[in-house]
């Protein structure tokens, strides 16, 4: 049935002039790889939905239990949570709009003709190859109020950056700006190069300001691929795990994704876990769509 | 040249077909991964030696030891023979069908008699006080302090403090002692500082640390058999706990809020503290010179008495089990036979293992051996632990989301914070079905 609905392969082609057919292509390529995701994805994924209505847990004999809606009720009643959701949010905002500012900036600044700048942009981009847990490891070092470097450099004496609960959270999104910010800068970079020089050119002898040729000309051409840089690291922020997890333990730093794997994988509480998964999933799509949008109407602009 | 490649290749198959045949016996233990388990390692390879059955010991980290073994016993799998296990785990492992039950063999070798009292009832029993066996006594451990002998003994240092404090200064007799020492030793301007605790609240640390002031002020965490919590982790004993150990904060080293048995020990290897509260499984590597430079100067003593004499120890330690789905359970049964002989209890203390076997830990020779084996036999027969329901994980995550923000944050006072956890600790055995 499926096949008499595919066109011919174009003869022209490489798989064409080795003798493969569309059945071929779609039996060696398509069909594994949509196997592959129902079986690691979307199994997983209803088998999980179903786990959130239960009051399953893994490490006992015990049958699941149907439990209805009784997950999701108390975990949106749990004052604690919503902390989790409330300190999530905070660590978003701050360190996504640091990566965009360190970043975009960073950008401008290397979008001239300077010496080494081949160099200088690969060396900049050196901290978000590291691994997440070298880096957490290394800055908490670099934080240690006795012997660590930032306060020595900084002149602080003994200011607790990580044992402080009001700057714990800040201290772990500085330690993500550094390692992300390169991330924002290389697609700023990009954006950047593929203004038209003539534009800028034309402002000049128009004698607008350069204030008026940054908001004017600059941002409105860039602002696209900022925007897919900013949905990638919104998500990527609001999902943080490794960094949190490994510089602090304070109540304060404690993100929505720590408290997840405390619930699943210490209390091994499966079936609440996987309603606060699918909470979790419900609240980055309806983000994430936002931003869609928006990037559709800067696009469209 | 082809030829020699022929015969290497025909050599190392020979030898792997007769190595699997040489060795078709073999046990995996699980562990995390610290000293005790590479002296486990070493015993065993004695058992290898004497009946041919090859022993491995393997380990992950503590981070992830409880989630990789449960992910384990979770699938069934047969990846281990035995594990050695929290003693938080007997009650998800016995309830859960992970652990075989070992009643039998605990009874033909009057286990409950060969070993301390409190290791069995803390390691072995559950439910408490039911006459039901999971495990065998493994790892003795609870929580003792270290301390810094030169300056206590320094005589400008006592005669200061005898002064301000109006008592010689000497190990702690109390918890009073312990405070007024942590007191007189901070002293920010000279990077000393006066102790070292136990805050880290991703796991047991900050209980453990919290229930070393809770036992010895005469507290409890609740009633054992019947559950019943409301009006015993938030008494007044238990509020003056609280109290104490937060004030023991004030004085410990800048930074002092993600702390566990690593950092506890480097608060003595760098100088930076007067004393320090950890497992005695650490203290080994605090004698040694290499890992210590302070070593010659560090002195160890008991958790001390509280204000009304009561005198105990947060417990650790382990016992071993055999895991229900492995195949070699007849196998693992000979082996922890060797292992309770009296004999091999008394390598295993000689190789660095803290054993449970009572002949051992009462011999002066093992007093001796070291200068902290003495408080080790005296606190193993006075500790206690926290529950070992198989929910003890939430109930865990509740005390350290109650308690952190008050001993490091400073937020609530004392009776609030408890009077909030008993509702928790209450809710979650009413969800639980248990007691009340």
């Amino acid at each position: 049935m499926a096949t008499a609905v595919m066109t011919t392969l174009d003869q022209r082609t490489r798989a064409a002039s080795r003798g493969m057919s569309d059945i071929s292509i779609r039996n060696l390529f398509i069909i594994p790889t949509i196997l592959f995701l129902i079986v690691f994805n979307i199994f997983p994924l209803l088998y999980s939905l179903y786990y959130s209505f239960t009051d399953f847990r893994a490490s006992t004999n015990a049958p699941a239990n149907f439990v209805g809606l009784q997950n999701y009720r108390e975990l949106l009643n749990d004052p604690f949570i919503w902390s989790n959701f409330a300190i999530t949010a905070q660590y978003v905002i701050v360190s996504v709009t640091g990566q965009v500012l360190v970043g975009f900036g960073v950008a401008m600044l290397l979008n001239r003709d300077i010496p080494f700048k081949g160099l200088i942009t690969t060396l900049l981009l050196l901290p978000m190859m590291l691994s997440m847990a070298v880096v957490g490891l290394f800055w908490k070092l670099l934080y240690d109020p006795s012997w660590g470097v930032i306060n020595y450099a900084l002149g602080l004496g003994n200011f607790e950056w990580l044992a402080n609960p009001k700057m714990a959270l800040y201290a772990v999104a500085i330690t993500d700006i550094w390692m992300w910010s390169p991330f924002v800068m290389l697609l700023s970079l990009a954006g950047l190069s593929a203004v038209p020089k003539h534009l800028y050119e034309a402002a000049a002898i128009d004698r607008a300001g350069s204030f008026y040729t940054f908001f004017r000309i600059t941002l409105p051409l860039v602002a696209p691929i900022l925007m897919i840089a900013i949905i990638f690291r919104t998500m990527e922020a609001f999902k943080t795990f490794d960094l949190a997890y490994i510089l602090t333990s304070q109540p304060t730093t404690e993100v929505i994704s720590i408290r997840l794997y405390k619930m699943a994988f210490q209390e091994w509480q499966t079936g609440r876990s996987c309603a606060l998964a699918y909470i979790v999933l419900i609240m980055v799509i309806a983000i994430t769509n936002i931003y869609v949008k928006y990037l559709n109407k800067v696009k469209e602009r | 040249m082809r030829k020699t490649l022929t015969g290497l290749l025909a050599g190392i198959g020979l030898s792997l077909a007769c190595s699997t045949s040489a060795f078709s016996q073999e046990l995996t233990i699980f562990w995390a991964e610290w000293d005790p388990a590479n002296y486990l390692q070493e015993l065993v390879n004695q058992y290898e030696a004497e009946t041919g059955v090859k022993v491995t010991v393997e380990t992950t980290p503590w981070a992830d030891f409880q989630t990789k073994t449960f992910t384990e016993f979770n699938a069934k799998g047969d990846a281990y023979d035995m594990v050695v296990g929290d003693s938080q785990w007997l009650g998800a492992g016995s309830t859960g069908g992970h652990y075989v039950d070992l009643t039998d063999f605990f009874k033909k070798h009057n286990l409950g008699e060969v070993m301390a009292p409190a290791t069995v009832k803390s390691y072995a029993e559950y439910p408490g006080n039911s006459g039901k066996y999971w495990a065998i006594p493994l790892e003795g451990d609870a929580v003792g302090w270290s301390y810094r002998k030169d300056w206590f003994e320094d005589p400008k240092e006592k005669e200061a403090f005898k002064a301000k404090y109006g008592y010689e200064l000497d190990v702690p007799k109390d918890w009073k002692a312990l405070r007024d020492i942590s007191e007189f030793f901070y002293r920010p301007d000279e990077k000393r500082y006066g102790i070292a605790i136990y805050t880290d609240n991703s796991y047991d640390a900050m209980a453990m640390g919290f229930e070393n002031a809770l036992f010895s002020y005469g507290g409890e965490l609740g009633d054992y058999t019947t559950y019943k919590v409301d009006g015993i982790i938030n008494s007044d004993k238990a509020v003056a706990a609280l109290d104490a150990y937060k004030e023991l904060y004030k004085f410990t080293p800048p930074g002092w809020a993600k702390t566990f048995f690593v950092e506890n020990n480097q608060a003595i290897t760098e100088g930076l503290a007067a004393m320090s509260m950890n497992y005695f499984a650490f203290f080994p590597s605090l004698l040694n010179e290499a890992t210590n430079p302070h070593a010659k100067n560090t002195g160890f003593f008991a958790n001390p008495p509280g204000p009304d004499g009561d005198q105990f120890a947060a417990l650790g330690g382990q016992g071993i089990s055999i895991v229900s789905y492995s195949k070699n359970q007849e196998e693992a049964l000979k082996f922890l036979e060797w292992f309770i002989k009296d004999d091999t209890q008394k390598k295993w203390a000689e190789l660095g293992g803290y054993t449970c076997s009572k002949a051992v830990l009462e011999s002066a020779e093992f007093q001796n051996a070291t200068p902290y084996n003495k408080a080790f036999y005296e606190t193993m027969f006075k500790v206690k632990d926290f529950w070992a329901v198989p929910e003890y994980a939430e109930l865990l995550q509740q005390l350290n989301q109650r308690l952190y923000p008050h001993i490091v944050g400073g937020e609530g006072s004392s009776k609030e914070v408890l009077d909030a956890l008993a509702g928790d600790w209450k809710a979650t055995f009413a969800k639980y079905g248990r007691g009340q």
